[in-house]
Protein backbone atom coordinates (compact mmCIF):
# COMPACT_ATOMS: atom_id res chain seq x y z
CA UNK A 1 0.00 0.00 0.00
CA UNK A 2 1.49 3.39 -0.96
CA UNK A 3 2.65 5.51 2.22
CA UNK A 4 3.52 8.63 3.64
CA UNK A 5 6.58 8.79 5.81
CA UNK A 6 6.66 11.77 8.05
CA UNK A 7 10.76 12.69 9.27
CA UNK A 8 10.60 14.67 12.36
CA UNK A 9 13.59 17.70 13.05
CA UNK A 10 14.89 14.66 15.39
CA UNK A 11 15.28 12.39 12.71
CA UNK A 12 12.30 9.79 13.78
CA UNK A 13 10.52 8.57 10.90
CA UNK A 14 6.69 7.38 11.14
CA UNK A 15 5.02 5.83 7.97
CA UNK A 16 1.45 6.02 7.79
CA UNK A 17 -0.29 3.23 4.99
CA UNK A 18 -2.83 5.78 2.91
CA UNK A 19 -4.87 5.65 -0.18
CA UNK A 20 -4.29 7.76 -3.52
CA UNK A 21 -5.65 11.15 -2.68
CA UNK A 22 -5.44 11.29 1.29
CA UNK A 23 -3.95 14.64 2.01
CA UNK A 24 -0.55 14.91 4.07
CA UNK A 25 -1.70 17.07 6.56
CA UNK A 26 -5.38 15.10 7.19
CA UNK A 27 -3.83 11.88 7.43
CA UNK A 28 -0.93 13.98 10.33
CA UNK A 29 -3.58 15.04 12.40
CA UNK A 30 -5.81 11.42 11.91
CA UNK A 31 -2.62 10.16 13.20
CA UNK A 32 -1.05 12.32 15.35
CA UNK A 33 1.72 13.27 14.22
CA UNK A 34 3.64 15.61 15.85
CA UNK A 35 4.28 19.12 14.00
CA UNK A 36 1.81 19.31 11.93
CA UNK A 37 -0.41 21.84 13.42
CA UNK A 38 -2.66 22.84 10.69
CA UNK A 39 -4.48 25.99 12.64
CA UNK A 40 -6.60 26.69 9.67
CA UNK A 41 -7.84 23.10 8.85
CA UNK A 42 -6.84 22.82 5.34
CA UNK A 43 -7.57 26.30 3.51
CA UNK A 44 -4.05 27.66 2.91
CA UNK A 45 -4.18 30.27 5.04
CA UNK A 46 -2.42 29.64 8.07
CA UNK A 47 0.76 28.04 6.92
CA UNK A 48 1.04 25.64 10.20
CA UNK A 49 1.52 23.07 8.42
CA UNK A 50 4.33 23.64 6.51
CA UNK A 51 6.69 20.72 5.28
CA UNK A 52 9.76 19.96 3.21
CA UNK A 53 9.59 17.55 0.73
CA UNK A 54 12.02 15.36 0.41
CA UNK A 55 13.99 16.20 -2.17
CA UNK A 56 13.37 12.93 -4.19
CA UNK A 57 9.64 12.97 -4.12
CA UNK A 58 8.92 16.59 -5.39
CA UNK A 59 8.82 15.73 -8.79
CA UNK A 60 6.12 13.49 -8.30
CA UNK A 61 4.05 16.33 -7.07
CA UNK A 62 1.56 18.38 -8.43
CA UNK A 63 3.25 22.02 -9.10
CA UNK A 64 2.40 24.80 -6.12
CA UNK A 65 -0.55 26.86 -6.73
CA UNK A 66 -0.85 30.74 -6.56
CA UNK A 67 -2.67 30.69 -3.12
CA UNK A 68 0.03 28.33 -2.02
CA UNK A 69 2.74 30.18 -3.28
CA UNK A 70 1.74 33.09 -1.46
CA UNK A 71 1.10 31.26 1.96
CA UNK A 72 4.61 29.82 2.16
CA UNK A 73 5.77 33.08 2.50
CA UNK A 74 4.16 33.23 5.82
CA UNK A 75 6.11 29.90 7.03
CA UNK A 76 7.12 30.34 10.66
CA UNK A 77 10.71 28.14 9.57
CA UNK A 78 12.28 29.75 6.70
CA UNK A 79 10.92 28.42 3.16
CA UNK A 80 12.97 26.54 0.66
CA UNK A 81 13.14 25.19 -2.74
CA UNK A 82 11.15 21.77 -1.29
CA UNK A 83 8.76 24.23 1.22
CA UNK A 84 4.81 22.82 0.59
CA UNK A 85 1.59 23.16 2.61
CA UNK A 86 0.60 19.63 3.61
CA UNK A 87 -2.84 20.39 3.39
CA UNK A 88 -1.90 20.92 -0.44
CA UNK A 89 -0.75 18.03 -1.42
CA UNK A 90 -2.89 14.67 -1.84
CA UNK A 91 -1.23 10.89 -2.46
CA UNK A 92 -0.68 10.81 -6.29
CA UNK A 93 -2.24 7.71 -7.54
CA UNK A 94 0.83 5.02 -9.03
CA UNK A 95 2.78 7.08 -6.15
CA UNK A 96 4.58 4.31 -3.28
CA UNK A 97 5.79 6.32 -1.25
CA UNK A 98 5.80 10.54 -0.04
CA UNK A 99 8.46 11.60 2.22
CA UNK A 100 7.79 14.64 4.22
CA UNK A 101 10.07 16.72 7.11
CA UNK A 102 8.38 18.37 9.28
CA UNK A 103 10.33 22.24 10.44
CA UNK A 104 11.33 22.81 14.00
CA UNK A 105 8.82 24.85 14.32
CA UNK A 106 5.19 26.16 13.20
CA UNK A 107 4.17 29.38 14.84
CA UNK B 1 -40.01 10.43 12.79
CA UNK B 2 -39.54 10.57 8.91
CA UNK B 3 -42.31 12.36 6.78
CA UNK B 4 -42.16 13.12 3.46
CA UNK B 5 -42.48 17.01 2.77
CA UNK B 6 -43.92 18.59 -0.48
CA UNK B 7 -40.60 19.66 -2.15
CA UNK B 8 -39.01 16.21 -1.83
CA UNK B 9 -38.26 15.06 -5.17
CA UNK B 10 -36.42 12.06 -3.85
CA UNK B 11 -37.57 8.43 -2.18
CA UNK B 12 -34.92 8.97 0.42
CA UNK B 13 -36.32 12.07 2.81
CA UNK B 14 -35.11 14.28 5.09
CA UNK B 15 -36.26 14.02 8.07
CA UNK B 16 -38.35 17.03 9.21
CA UNK B 17 -37.47 18.75 12.28
CA UNK B 18 -39.70 22.01 14.65
CA UNK B 19 -36.40 23.58 15.69
CA UNK B 20 -36.05 27.13 15.61
CA UNK B 21 -32.24 27.89 15.60
CA UNK B 22 -33.04 31.64 16.39
CA UNK B 23 -35.73 31.49 19.35
CA UNK B 24 -33.80 33.11 22.34
CA UNK B 25 -34.30 29.72 24.36
CA UNK B 26 -31.99 28.05 21.69
CA UNK B 27 -29.71 30.27 21.51
CA UNK B 28 -29.21 30.66 25.25
CA UNK B 29 -28.18 26.79 25.33
CA UNK B 30 -28.23 25.20 21.81
CA UNK B 31 -26.24 22.29 22.63
CA UNK B 32 -28.85 19.61 23.41
CA UNK B 33 -30.96 20.36 20.12
CA UNK B 34 -27.99 20.45 18.41
CA UNK B 35 -27.79 17.11 19.55
CA UNK B 36 -31.28 16.00 18.76
CA UNK B 37 -30.56 17.27 15.28
CA UNK B 38 -26.92 15.50 14.69
CA UNK B 39 -29.31 12.00 15.93
CA UNK B 40 -32.15 13.12 13.29
CA UNK B 41 -30.06 12.25 10.32
CA UNK B 42 -27.07 13.55 8.61
CA UNK B 43 -29.20 15.97 6.86
CA UNK B 44 -32.71 17.27 8.34
CA UNK B 45 -34.95 19.95 6.94
CA UNK B 46 -36.15 22.91 8.98
CA UNK B 47 -40.29 23.35 8.71
CA UNK B 48 -40.31 26.53 9.98
CA UNK B 49 -37.63 28.15 7.88
CA UNK B 50 -38.34 25.86 4.52
CA UNK B 51 -34.42 25.32 4.80
CA UNK B 52 -32.37 22.08 4.81
CA UNK B 53 -29.70 22.15 7.47
CA UNK B 54 -26.44 19.98 8.80
CA UNK B 55 -24.86 19.62 11.84
CA UNK B 56 -22.99 17.09 11.82
CA UNK B 57 -18.86 17.37 11.39
CA UNK B 58 -18.39 14.86 8.25
CA UNK B 59 -21.63 16.87 6.17
CA UNK B 60 -20.15 20.41 7.05
CA UNK B 61 -16.77 20.03 6.19
CA UNK B 62 -17.71 18.54 2.95
CA UNK B 63 -19.97 21.23 2.24
CA UNK B 64 -17.91 23.86 3.28
CA UNK B 65 -14.94 22.73 0.79
CA UNK B 66 -17.32 21.92 -2.09
CA UNK B 67 -18.05 25.62 -3.22
CA UNK B 68 -19.06 24.97 -6.36
CA UNK B 69 -22.27 22.97 -5.42
CA UNK B 70 -23.25 24.72 -2.31
CA UNK B 71 -22.49 28.17 -3.59
CA UNK B 72 -22.32 31.42 -1.43
CA UNK B 73 -23.51 34.29 -4.18
CA UNK B 74 -26.75 33.54 -3.44
CA UNK B 75 -26.24 35.10 0.43
CA UNK B 76 -25.38 33.58 3.35
CA UNK B 77 -28.71 34.03 5.56
CA UNK B 78 -31.63 32.66 4.79
CA UNK B 79 -33.05 34.76 1.69
CA UNK B 80 -32.18 33.57 -1.61
CA UNK B 81 -30.25 36.38 -3.41
CA UNK B 82 -30.90 34.77 -6.61
CA UNK B 83 -34.78 34.98 -5.76
CA UNK B 84 -35.08 37.77 -3.20
CA UNK B 85 -33.84 41.00 -3.16
CA UNK B 86 -31.02 41.52 -1.13
CA UNK B 87 -30.92 43.49 2.14
CA UNK B 88 -28.07 45.19 1.31
CA UNK B 89 -25.21 44.92 -1.76
CA UNK B 90 -23.78 41.53 -1.03
CA UNK B 91 -20.44 41.57 0.03
CA UNK B 92 -18.02 41.20 -2.52
CA UNK B 93 -16.20 38.84 -0.54
CA UNK B 94 -18.27 36.40 1.65
CA UNK B 95 -21.23 36.27 -0.70
CA UNK B 96 -19.31 35.86 -3.98
CA UNK B 97 -18.35 32.87 -6.10
CA UNK B 98 -15.27 31.88 -8.37
CA UNK B 99 -13.94 33.62 -9.93
CA UNK B 100 -14.77 37.04 -8.56
CA UNK B 101 -14.27 35.76 -5.42
CA UNK B 102 -10.91 34.70 -6.03
CA UNK B 103 -9.75 38.29 -7.30
CA UNK B 104 -10.78 40.09 -3.63
CA UNK B 105 -9.41 37.53 -1.82
CA UNK B 106 -6.48 37.47 -2.85
CA UNK B 107 -5.82 40.77 -1.68
CA UNK B 108 -7.64 40.77 1.83
CA UNK B 109 -5.50 37.21 2.19
CA UNK B 110 -2.18 39.19 1.38
CA UNK B 111 -3.38 41.87 4.25
CA UNK B 112 -3.89 39.07 6.79
CA UNK B 113 -1.54 36.57 6.02
CA UNK B 114 0.84 35.00 8.84
CA UNK B 115 3.52 37.23 7.56
CA UNK B 116 1.62 40.21 7.62
CA UNK B 117 0.18 40.27 11.12
CA UNK B 118 3.18 39.14 12.77
CA UNK B 119 4.61 42.43 12.51
CA UNK B 120 1.71 43.51 15.11
CA UNK B 121 2.46 41.36 17.10
CA UNK B 122 4.56 43.79 20.12
CA UNK B 123 1.89 46.44 19.46
CA UNK B 124 -0.50 44.01 20.56
CA UNK B 125 1.39 42.67 23.26
CA UNK B 126 2.12 45.54 24.62
CA UNK B 127 -2.17 47.12 24.72
CA UNK B 128 -2.62 43.34 26.18
CA UNK B 129 -0.40 44.25 29.27
CA UNK B 130 -1.70 47.68 30.00
CA UNK B 131 -5.29 45.98 29.81
CA UNK B 132 -3.81 43.30 32.37
CA UNK B 133 -2.74 46.44 34.83
CA UNK B 134 -5.91 47.69 34.47
CA UNK B 135 -8.53 44.65 35.31
CA UNK B 136 -5.74 43.54 38.08
CA UNK B 137 -5.94 47.23 39.51
CA UNK B 138 -9.54 46.86 39.38
CA UNK B 139 -10.11 43.35 40.63
CA UNK B 140 -14.04 43.08 40.01
CA UNK B 141 -15.27 44.42 36.88
CA UNK B 142 -17.50 43.42 33.94
CA UNK B 143 -15.02 41.65 31.71
CA UNK B 144 -17.13 42.36 28.31
CA UNK B 145 -16.94 46.44 28.10
CA UNK B 146 -13.68 45.91 30.33
CA UNK B 147 -11.67 43.42 28.54
CA UNK B 148 -13.65 41.74 25.48
CA UNK B 149 -14.78 44.91 23.99
CA UNK B 150 -11.97 47.12 24.88
CA UNK B 151 -8.84 44.95 23.71
CA UNK B 152 -10.27 44.40 19.94
CA UNK B 153 -11.67 48.26 19.93
CA UNK B 154 -8.26 49.24 20.40
CA UNK B 155 -5.57 47.11 18.75
CA UNK B 156 -8.46 45.75 15.72
CA UNK B 157 -9.40 49.74 15.59
CA UNK B 158 -5.69 50.99 15.03
CA UNK B 159 -4.44 48.30 13.03
CA UNK B 160 -7.79 48.98 10.24
CA UNK B 161 -6.66 52.91 10.94
CA UNK B 162 -9.65 54.11 12.07
CA UNK B 163 -10.36 57.29 14.12
CA UNK B 164 -10.30 56.74 17.75
CA UNK B 165 -13.43 58.74 18.33
CA UNK B 166 -16.77 56.52 17.62
CA UNK B 167 -15.39 52.84 17.39
CA UNK B 168 -18.37 52.30 20.01
CA UNK B 169 -20.20 52.54 16.18
CA UNK B 170 -18.33 49.13 15.48
CA UNK B 171 -20.60 46.62 17.94
CA UNK B 172 -24.09 47.46 16.82
CA UNK B 173 -22.57 47.14 13.00
CA UNK B 174 -21.39 44.04 13.49
CA UNK B 175 -24.07 42.76 15.56
CA UNK B 176 -26.37 43.69 12.92
CA UNK B 177 -24.51 42.08 9.88
CA UNK B 178 -24.00 38.83 11.68
CA UNK B 179 -27.93 38.92 12.84
CA UNK B 180 -28.16 39.07 8.93
CA UNK B 181 -26.71 35.22 8.47
CA UNK B 182 -30.24 33.80 9.47
CA UNK B 183 -33.90 35.20 8.38
CA UNK B 184 -34.98 38.51 8.46
CA UNK B 185 -36.59 37.95 11.64
CA UNK B 186 -37.65 40.77 14.41
CA UNK B 187 -34.33 40.50 16.00
CA UNK B 188 -32.83 41.35 13.12
CA UNK B 189 -35.13 44.15 12.09
CA UNK B 190 -34.79 46.17 15.27
CA UNK B 191 -30.78 45.79 15.03
CA UNK B 192 -30.46 46.62 11.43
CA UNK B 193 -32.86 49.84 12.28
CA UNK B 194 -30.96 50.25 15.71
CA UNK B 195 -27.73 50.70 14.00
CA UNK B 196 -28.73 53.57 11.29
CA UNK B 197 -26.31 56.03 12.83
CA UNK B 198 -23.82 53.37 13.36
CA UNK B 199 -23.73 52.81 9.19
CA UNK B 200 -23.34 56.29 8.78
CA UNK B 201 -19.98 56.21 10.69
CA UNK B 202 -18.83 53.39 9.05
CA UNK B 203 -19.18 54.55 5.84
CA UNK B 204 -17.53 57.92 7.07
CA UNK B 205 -14.24 56.17 7.83
CA UNK B 206 -13.99 54.04 5.15
CA UNK B 207 -13.45 56.82 3.24
CA UNK B 208 -9.53 56.89 2.20
CA UNK B 209 -9.36 60.61 4.10
CA UNK B 210 -10.22 59.23 7.40
CA UNK B 211 -7.94 56.34 7.65
CA UNK B 212 -4.93 56.00 8.92
CA UNK B 213 -1.75 56.17 6.00
CA UNK B 214 -0.44 52.68 7.17
CA UNK B 215 -3.63 50.36 8.18
CA UNK B 216 -5.47 47.78 6.50
CA UNK B 217 -7.50 50.26 5.41
CA UNK B 218 -4.67 52.68 3.36
CA UNK B 219 -3.58 49.27 1.98
CA UNK B 220 -7.09 47.98 0.62
CA UNK B 221 -6.97 51.54 -1.22
CA UNK B 222 -3.31 50.53 -2.13
CA UNK B 223 -4.93 47.74 -3.66
CA UNK B 224 -6.96 49.45 -5.78
CA UNK B 225 -4.20 52.23 -6.76
CA UNK B 226 -2.50 49.01 -8.16
CA UNK B 227 -5.54 47.98 -10.12
CA UNK B 228 -5.53 45.06 -7.90
CA UNK B 229 -9.17 45.91 -6.90
CA UNK B 230 -11.57 48.45 -8.70
CA UNK B 231 -12.16 51.67 -6.92
CA UNK B 232 -15.46 51.62 -5.54
CA UNK B 233 -14.32 48.00 -4.11
CA UNK B 234 -11.79 49.68 -1.25
CA UNK B 235 -14.08 51.21 0.88
CA UNK B 236 -15.99 47.99 0.91
CA UNK B 237 -13.68 46.02 1.81
CA UNK B 238 -12.96 48.41 4.22
CA UNK B 239 -16.12 48.07 5.62
CA UNK B 240 -16.20 43.92 5.30
CA UNK B 241 -12.94 44.36 7.41
CA UNK B 242 -14.93 46.45 10.27
CA UNK B 243 -17.59 44.08 10.36
CA UNK B 244 -16.20 41.15 10.27
CA UNK B 245 -13.66 41.79 12.76
CA UNK B 246 -14.66 43.07 16.11
CA UNK B 247 -17.39 40.93 17.56
CA UNK B 248 -16.31 38.07 16.49
CA UNK B 249 -13.45 38.54 18.31
CA UNK B 250 -14.84 40.55 21.42
CA UNK B 251 -17.07 37.45 21.56
CA UNK B 252 -14.36 34.88 21.22
CA UNK B 253 -12.75 36.31 23.93
CA UNK B 254 -15.90 36.63 26.04
CA UNK B 255 -16.54 32.92 25.45
CA UNK B 256 -12.54 32.47 26.74
CA UNK B 257 -13.27 34.20 29.93
CA UNK B 258 -16.51 32.44 30.36
CA UNK B 259 -15.66 28.93 30.18
CA UNK B 260 -12.29 29.71 31.85
CA UNK B 261 -14.34 30.90 35.04
CA UNK B 262 -16.50 27.72 35.00
CA UNK B 263 -13.69 25.56 34.58
CA UNK B 264 -10.78 26.46 37.19
CA UNK B 265 -8.90 23.64 36.18
CA UNK B 266 -8.49 23.77 33.27
CA UNK B 267 -7.46 27.77 33.65
CA UNK B 268 -4.84 26.70 36.39
CA UNK B 269 -3.44 24.44 33.34
CA UNK B 270 -2.95 27.52 30.97
CA UNK B 271 -1.99 29.74 34.03
CA UNK B 272 0.91 26.82 34.55
CA UNK B 273 1.85 26.85 31.25
CA UNK B 274 1.10 30.28 29.15
CA UNK B 275 3.00 28.75 26.32
CA UNK B 276 -0.61 26.79 25.94
CA UNK B 277 -2.23 29.61 25.38
CA UNK B 278 -2.66 29.67 21.12
CA UNK B 279 -4.02 25.79 22.13
CA UNK B 280 -6.27 26.96 25.11
CA UNK B 281 -7.78 29.77 22.77
CA UNK B 282 -8.20 26.67 20.15
CA UNK B 283 -10.50 24.55 22.20
CA UNK B 284 -12.54 27.47 23.42
CA UNK B 285 -13.26 27.82 19.92
CA UNK B 286 -14.27 24.42 19.61
CA UNK B 287 -16.14 24.35 22.60
CA UNK B 288 -17.64 27.21 22.46
CA UNK B 289 -17.59 28.52 18.97
CA UNK B 290 -18.10 32.06 18.27
CA UNK B 291 -19.75 31.74 14.98
CA UNK B 292 -22.46 29.23 14.87
CA UNK B 293 -24.34 28.95 11.77
CA UNK B 294 -24.96 30.41 8.21
CA UNK B 295 -26.22 29.30 4.90
CA UNK B 296 -25.07 27.90 1.66
CA UNK B 297 -27.55 27.41 -1.29
CA UNK B 298 -27.39 24.27 -3.62
CA UNK B 299 -26.34 25.05 -7.49
CA UNK B 300 -27.72 21.71 -8.99
CA UNK B 301 -29.71 18.59 -7.71
CA UNK B 302 -27.41 17.07 -5.23
CA UNK B 303 -27.33 13.94 -3.04
CA UNK B 304 -26.05 14.86 0.59
CA UNK B 305 -25.95 12.33 3.17
CA UNK B 306 -28.01 9.77 1.56
CA UNK B 307 -30.44 12.56 0.81
CA UNK B 308 -31.30 13.93 -2.65
CA UNK B 309 -31.55 18.07 -2.08
CA UNK B 310 -33.06 19.82 -5.48
CA UNK B 311 -31.59 22.85 -7.14
CA UNK B 312 -31.60 26.57 -5.18
CA UNK B 313 -32.08 25.33 -1.96
CA UNK B 314 -31.06 26.74 1.02
CA UNK B 315 -29.06 24.80 3.60
CA UNK B 316 -27.84 26.11 7.04
CA UNK B 317 -24.86 25.09 8.12
CA UNK B 318 -24.46 24.78 11.85
CA UNK B 319 -20.82 24.90 12.54
CA UNK B 320 -21.41 24.98 16.17
CA UNK B 321 -22.75 21.75 16.32
CA UNK B 322 -19.93 19.99 14.16
CA UNK B 323 -17.55 21.46 16.93
CA UNK B 324 -19.88 19.28 19.54
CA UNK B 325 -20.05 15.90 17.02
CA UNK B 326 -19.30 12.67 19.12
CA UNK B 327 -18.41 11.62 15.34
CA UNK B 328 -15.52 13.38 15.21
CA UNK B 329 -14.65 14.64 18.94
CA UNK B 330 -14.19 12.27 22.11
CA UNK B 331 -16.20 13.51 24.66
CA UNK B 332 -17.03 16.58 22.51
CA UNK B 333 -19.16 18.20 25.75
CA UNK B 334 -15.51 18.38 27.65
CA UNK B 335 -13.79 21.58 27.82
CA UNK B 336 -9.95 20.45 27.43
CA UNK B 337 -7.45 22.67 26.74
CA UNK B 338 -4.75 19.26 26.50
CA UNK B 339 -7.30 17.81 24.02
CA UNK B 340 -5.76 18.68 20.02
CA UNK B 341 -8.38 20.28 17.75
CA UNK B 342 -7.28 20.72 14.75
CA UNK B 343 -10.38 20.14 12.40
CA UNK B 344 -12.57 22.14 14.00
CA UNK B 345 -14.43 24.23 11.71
CA UNK B 346 -14.90 27.23 14.04
CA UNK B 347 -13.56 29.74 11.38
CA UNK B 348 -15.50 27.53 8.63
CA UNK B 349 -12.89 26.07 6.13
CA UNK B 350 -12.14 25.97 2.36
CA UNK B 351 -12.36 29.27 -0.02
CA UNK B 352 -14.20 30.70 2.38
CA UNK B 353 -12.90 29.82 5.64
CA UNK B 354 -12.55 32.87 7.56
CA UNK B 355 -9.41 35.66 5.98
CA UNK B 356 -8.96 37.41 9.56
CA UNK B 357 -8.71 34.01 11.12
CA UNK B 358 -5.08 34.32 12.47
CA UNK B 359 -5.45 37.86 13.27
CA UNK B 360 -8.33 36.58 15.39
CA UNK B 361 -5.93 33.96 17.09
CA UNK B 362 -3.35 36.34 17.34
CA UNK B 363 -5.10 38.18 19.42
CA UNK B 364 -6.98 35.92 21.59
CA UNK B 365 -3.40 34.01 22.07
CA UNK B 366 -1.75 37.22 22.87
CA UNK B 367 -4.76 38.42 25.30
CA UNK B 368 -4.95 34.80 27.18
CA UNK B 369 -1.40 34.66 27.41
CA UNK B 370 -1.22 37.94 29.02
CA UNK B 371 -3.66 36.91 31.94
CA UNK B 372 -2.32 33.26 32.01
CA UNK B 373 1.17 35.16 33.27
CA UNK B 374 -0.47 37.44 35.59
CA UNK B 375 -3.76 36.01 36.65
CA UNK B 376 -3.97 33.57 38.97
CA UNK B 377 -7.27 32.92 39.52
CA UNK B 378 -11.11 33.83 37.81
CA UNK B 379 -14.41 33.60 39.47
CA UNK B 380 -17.70 34.51 38.16
CA UNK B 381 -19.37 37.11 40.16
CA UNK B 382 -23.00 37.14 38.57
CA UNK B 383 -25.08 36.00 36.10
CA UNK B 384 -23.86 36.39 32.93
CA UNK B 385 -25.79 38.46 30.53
CA UNK B 386 -26.34 36.27 27.24
CA UNK B 387 -26.04 38.52 23.93
CA UNK B 388 -28.56 37.22 21.49
CA UNK B 389 -27.42 37.13 17.82
CA UNK B 390 -28.87 35.00 14.35
CA UNK B 391 -25.50 33.52 14.22
CA UNK B 392 -22.85 34.52 16.72
CA UNK B 393 -22.75 33.59 20.05
CA UNK B 394 -21.58 36.08 22.93
CA UNK B 395 -22.42 38.39 25.73
CA UNK B 396 -23.41 41.57 26.96
CA UNK B 397 -22.34 41.09 30.35
CA UNK B 398 -19.73 38.81 32.39
CA UNK B 399 -19.19 40.25 36.12
CA UNK B 400 -16.02 38.64 37.06
CA UNK B 401 -13.37 39.14 39.60
CA UNK B 402 -10.02 38.05 39.61
CA UNK B 403 -6.78 37.24 41.81
CA UNK B 404 -3.06 38.38 40.87
CA UNK B 405 -0.53 35.60 40.22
Amino acid sequence: MPQITYVQPSGVRRSIPVAPGATVMLTAVANDIAGIVAECGGAAMCATCHVYVDEKCLSLLPPVSEVENEMLDSAASGRRENSRLACQIAMPAGVEEIVVHIPATQN
Amino acid sequence: MTVPHPHEKSSIEAPISDFDPYADETLSNPYPQYEALRELGPVVYLRRYGAYAIARHEEIDAVLRDHTTFCSSAGVGLANFHTEEPWRKPSLILEADPPMHGRTRKVVAGLLAPASINKLRPTFEQEAELLVDRILEKGSFDAVPDLCAAYPLKVFGDAVGVPPEGREHLLPYGDMVFNGFGPFNERFKTRLAAAQKSIAWIGEVCKRENLTPDGFGAQLYKASDDGELAPDEAPMLVRTLLSAGLDTTAFTLCNAILSFARHPDQWALVHANPSIARQALEEVLRYESTFHSFYRTTTREVELGGVLLPMEQKLCVFIGSANRDPRRWESPDTFDVARRTAGNLAFGTGIHGCAGQMLARLEGEIVLKALAKRVKTIHLEGTPVHHYNNSVRGYDSLPVSVTAA
